[in-house]
């Protein structure tokens, strides 16, 4: 399942990534640049200039303006050239494609696909990335893996006990079953494993403060192609949410991934942790922000040499499907549905 | 209007998968793929029935 699912909005950049330098990154094959104009507008061109195809993110800007650094192709944040070398006139096809851009949550979302069935009340929201009372930890590492290993690697996180020992794998994760949920009309895969009395892993144990036995719940809630909530509720056993939905005595993470594909076999894994506890506090921020670079490098270690499995194999190798693969089946479909549409 | 919504539970204790699809049928599995099979064959899940693999 290699095939790019264009029509799409996707993640290309973290809001803190885009300002005054030029920014290049490719989404499903397609160069762009990135930048942000002087009013704080972000704006995501073709990274091509349309003379000789040299790349306008190894250009500079004059103010809001990028102009080319082989040739001096001078274009505005519309794509539209606006100034060629020694001659008055600009040719009528002197023009960069530009992409639509929204900005919100602290990502950079960009419209790949036909500008006219973008709609962006339909991006997922992620809205603990820049929420009062939260902080939030972030990284992304690209992946030499097509965008369908990972999918396969967050929806099943019984993975956690095997390649993430010592950091955010226990025994219990495993072992413990999971509810699957598929909404067709929200286009949604909820997969849900709530643990009960279990070892605190230390991932949580370090930065929470608990010593001693938690209830941890797991609640994934995936938005296909581009978006993975993993809602982390850790309390220490037996303390419930009260009868008024108070919930004060748990601690909350919002693990957050941005699946983009780069190419069809490339990724670009943006992850970030939010947490609604010690917010302040910037020795926790240190460890949950090492901690979890280990634990995405450990991944990245693994679907890389998965890909280099697959990619050598003959064709029509058959997978064995367990249960702890609901989720990932169902994730699975929607992708493959999303492509045909 | 009621949502469009599967539901798979792993039976704790067990190796078992119950499913429930949105139109309230009910199905019993021992593996991921046949109750998939058997849950998007809605309406006719009775036809999937037969046509599973056996149990």
């Amino acid at each position: 399942m290699t095939a790019l699912i264009r029509n799409q909005w996707y993640v290309a950049a973290y809001s803190e990534e885009v300002g005054e330098p030029l920014l290049g990154r490719t989404i499903l094959g397609e160069p762009l640049v990135l930048y942000r104009t002087q009013d704080g507008t972000a704006v995501a061109l073709a990274d091509r200039c349309v003379h000789r195809r040299y790349p306008l993110s190894l250009s500079g800007r004059d103010g809001d303006r990028i102009v080319c650094g082989y040739h001096g192709f001078t274009y505005e944040p519309s794509g539209a050239c606006v100034y060629v070398p020694a001659q008055t006139r600009v040719p009528r096809t002197a023009r960069v494609p530009s992409y639509q851009v929204v900005e919100q949550d602290s990502l950079v979302w960009v419209w790949i696909g036909d500008a006219g069935r973008a709609d962006a009340s339909r991006i997922p929201r992620a809205p603990w990335l820049n929420a009062p009372g939260y902080t939030t930890v972030r990284g992304m590492e690209p992946l030499a893996a097509r965008y369908g290993l990972l999918v396969d690697n967050l929806l099943d996180l019984s993975h956690e006990t095997y390649l993430h020992g010592g950091y955010i794998g226990t025994p219990e994760v495993a072992e413990t079953p999971i509810t699957t949920e598929v909404d067709e009309d929200a286009g949604i895969v909820y997969v849900r494993r709530r643990m009960t009395d279990v070892e605190c892993p230390p991932f949580y144990a370090n930065s929470t403060g608990i010593e001693g036995h938690i209830d941890r719940w797991q609640d994934i809630e995936y938005h296909p192609p581009g978006l993975y909530l993993l809602h982390s509720r850790i309390a220490p056993t037996g303390v419930e949410i009260g009868p008024d939905g108070d919930d004060s005595g748990a601690f909350h993470a919002e693990i957050v991934y941005a699946i983009t594909p780069e190419t069809e076999n490339t990724t670009l894994d943006f992850w970030m942790v939010a947490r609604d506890f010690a917010v302040d506090d910037a020795q926790v921020s240190e460890y949950l922000a090492k901690s979890n670079h280990t634990v995405v490098m450990q991944d990245v270690v693994a679907l890389n040499a998965l890909e280099k499995v697959i990619a050598t194999e003959p064709e029509g190798y058959q997978e064995l499907s367990i249960n702890i693969d609901t989720g990932g089946l169902a994730a699975r479909r929607m992708l493959k549905n999303l492509l045909g549409s | 209007m009621t949502a469009t919504v599967y539901r798979i539970v792993w039976l704790p204790g067990s190796d078992r998968l119950h499913g429930t699809c949105h139109c309230g049928a009910e199905h019993d599995a021992d593996d991921p793929v046949e109750m998939w099979t058997w849950l998007l064959a809605h309406p006719d899940h009775a036809a999937a029935d037969q046509d599973g693999p056996p149990r």
